[in-house]
């Protein structure tokens, strides 16, 4: 054997030995797969994409963004069943109902995936936590103080409900006015309530500017009321009178933000969304992390999130969209 | 003089053999179809040929074939019953509702049933005693029985069914056969006897090609018709404690779109839409097409949305073959 094919052999041979280590190390990336109500909607299609910079952070997670065609439990079960069949690391769903998918859920736990929820959660059983976008409290503070960074010299607020036995507006408005201890000069005038309807919002939040001429802001906490409440104050000509704020979708808002009637609203951030829940996943199914009433688990960039005594936890408060970013998210959602 | 010669003739019974016309049916191209999916998906996909997850799979067409057996006889014989699913939903939410009262097991199945079988001679009587045409009445009934379910439940569900229920639609007979698995095989063999063994199911034919030709010899027609609608809601009854069970909870949304999968189920098993002609084999094979077709794009993590799309082409190419093939002979001769 002469000497280059002997050099040649050993090089290949060295080439094989360092490629299979290679392949040893590198060994098969984590699977999270994000199981969302249904495709094609902007909400999840952010989500999807802060799942993916978390994948992209961590590194060895590959991220499986799936879910069926309409919003059923049946769809996401069978997506549920062909992910358990494909063995996944971990499941992160939000879910269409959150009974029916428990004994799918269930089974896929049985067989060592990890499962969380997140946004529309789904029962204790069915899961190891829920992750919340934000928690009531969190958004009491947000409402408050959206429309307090708007007056430095305080004054008159009203607030545009859906129906008055909305339990999410009405926990959100009480958290609300606990809050609003910590703002001494400014005082709620009345809560009025549109029943989520366009025409009834409008209706009310045109009765508001009649009745309380010293109006400094109006806190719509529902996506339906703030659009009325802005469209309300922009035919009446009381643009930069009176600032209306609360919870609204970049896409409805965008205008409104533009024109000048809303300074500034909020909502949850689904790409933060995204992120959080993969965080969690990974930390979950690395056991880096374990689910229980009091755990604290990392999220990365989003800090940590604390669980109550049903493994629920809040993201954080509601972001805060602007004239500086409202565009870039009106694309999304 | 010559004496009368008599000419044999030999008439056969049939035109081809039977061997001949078995493998030019519409049935053995669908096996070969179902053949084809088996193959792809092994290539496709590591974790198809697992008994685990073709048995998970299968979940995929029981519910819905079970429909699918007394839907493919209406149509042979002419009508239709697009109000299965809605069917489903109001057997479920009368199950969650003796549930919640008390009701042993075997009384909510006996429960599930019986609701079927009322919807079903709702739907008879609006069609036989009142002569209206099916398609109507039971668009009609789709939107009546799922009403009354989102009535009594708005959007609330009934869970906590007991641990027992769960066997319908979660338990195994032996191994990885399921309990709904068997069901399915054994309610496949008796809708195959009574279509193609019985003088019913030669009435149920002779309806579909020609309804006035077939009374005036001496066939009940109003009354074999009241009784395919009887049938096709008891099977909606017994698909409906199936889900529950499988579920474990029930939501009026429960089943929402099944109408239509058992539709499809039937026309791309060979059933003539116009009635007439079809088979119970044809629709067994529809079945696992639609099945194994979902679950091999499951596994891939093929969006939903492509799912129906490929099923609409089926549906669309099983419907025009047949035309083409015919008009392709006709200018042949």
């Amino acid at each position: 054997m002469s000497i280059w094919k002997k050099a040649i052999s050993t090089a290949a041979l060295a080439t094989a030995l360092a490629t299979s280590t290679v392949t040893v190390a590198q060994a098969a990336p984590m699977r999270i797969a994000v199981v969302v109500k249904a495709l094609g909607i902007g909400f999840f299609d952010a989500v999807h994409k802060g799942a993916e910079e978390a994948a992209k952070q961590i590194g060895d997670v590959q991220i499986i963004y799936t879910g069926p065609t309409k919003t059923t439990a049946e769809g996401q079960i069978q997506v549920i069943d062909s992910l358990i069949a494909q063995r996944v690391d971990a499941i992160a769903i939000s879910a269409n109902d959150k009974d029916a998918l428990v004994p799918a859920l269930k089974k896929a736990m049985q067989r060592g995936i990890t499962v969380i929820s997140f946004d529309s959660g789904v029962a204790p059983e069915g899961r190891l936590m829920q992750l919340n976008a934000s928690s009531t409290p969190l958004i009491g503070q947000t409402l408050i103080k959206l429309a307090a960074d708007h007056m430095p010299n305080g004054g008159e607020v009203a607030v545009l409900s859906a129906s008055a036995t909305a339990t999410n507006q009405n926990a959100w408005i009480a958290a609300m006015k606990g809050e609003m201890k910590n703002y001494p000069n400014i005082k709620l005038a009345t809560v009025v309530y549109g029943d989520d309807m366009a025409d009834k919002s409008y209706r009310e939040a045109q009765g508001l500017i009649k009745t309380y001429p010293n109006l400094k802001a109006i806190i719509a906490p529902t996506t339906v009321g703030i659009q009325a409440a802005a469209q309300a104050v922009e035919d009446a000509h009381m643009v930069g009178k009176i600032n209306v704020t609360g919870l609204g979708l970049p896409s409805e808002m965008a205008g409104h933000v533009h024109s000048g009637a809303s300074k500034s609203f909020a909502i949850w951030n689904p790409i933060d969304l995204g992120y959080a829940a993969t965080e969690i996943a990974y930390n979950l199914a690395t056991k880096k992390a374990v689910a229980k009433p009091g755990a604290k688990i990392s999220m990365g960039r989003m800090g940590t999130v604390t669980l109550d005594e049903h493994n629920d936890g809040a993201m954080a408060n509601p972001f805060v969209y602007d004239a500086s970013n409202v565009d870039q998210f009106a694309k999304i959602f | 003089m010559t004496s009368p010669t008599v000419v044999q003739r030999q008439i056969p019974d049939r035109l081809n053999s039977p061997l001949s016309r078995a493998l030019r049916s519409w049935e053995a191209l669908l096996v070969l179809v179902v053949i084809a999916i088996f193959i792809i998906n092994s290539f496709a996909s590591p974790y198809f040929l697992d008994p685990w997850n073709l048995s998970d799979a299968t979940y995929n067409f029981t519910e819905v074939g079970m429909i699918a057996f007394p839907m493919a006889m209406l149509i042979i014989a002419g009508e239709i019953d697009l109000s299965v699913a809605s069917i489903i939903a109001l057997s479920s939410t009368a199950m969650g509702y003796a549930m919640a009262q008390g009701a042993p097991v075997p009384v909510l199945v006996l429960i599930g049933i019986a609701v079927g079988l009322a919807c079903g001679a709702f739907n008879a009587m609006l069609v036989t005693r009142m002569g209206l045409p099916s398609i109507v009445v039971t668009i009609g009934t789709m939107s009546l029985f799922r009403g009354i379910s989102y009535i009594i439940l708005g959007d609330q569900a009934y869970t906590g069914y007991p641990a027992s229920f769960a066997y319908f639609g979660q338990g195994y007979i032996w191994w990885v056969f399921t309990f709904e698995l068997l069901l399915f095989v054994l309610l496949a063999g008796a809708f195959h006897v009574l279509l193609h063994r019985t003088s019913f199911g030669r009435m149920v034919y002779a309806i579909g090609n020609n309804p006035t030709a077939a009374l005036f010899s001496g066939i009940r027609v109003a009354r074999v018709k009241a009784i395919l609608f009887l049938l096709t809601g008891v099977m909606s009854g017994v698909a409906a404690v199936c889900l529950t069970s499988r579920l474990g909870s029930t939501r009026p949304s429960i089943a929402l779109g099944w109408e239509l999968q058992a539709v499809t189920m039937v026309v791309l098993g060979g059933t003539n839409i116009l009635g007439g002609s079809g088979t119970i084999p044809g629709v067994v094979l529809a079945a696992l097409v639609m099945g194994l077709v979902t679950f091999g794009f499951g596994l891939l993590n093929v969006p939903g949305i492509v799912m129906s799309i490929f099923i609409g082409l089926l549906l669309i190419g099983v419907i025009a073959l047949p035309r083409l093939w015919s008009r392709l002979q006709a200018r042949r001769s």
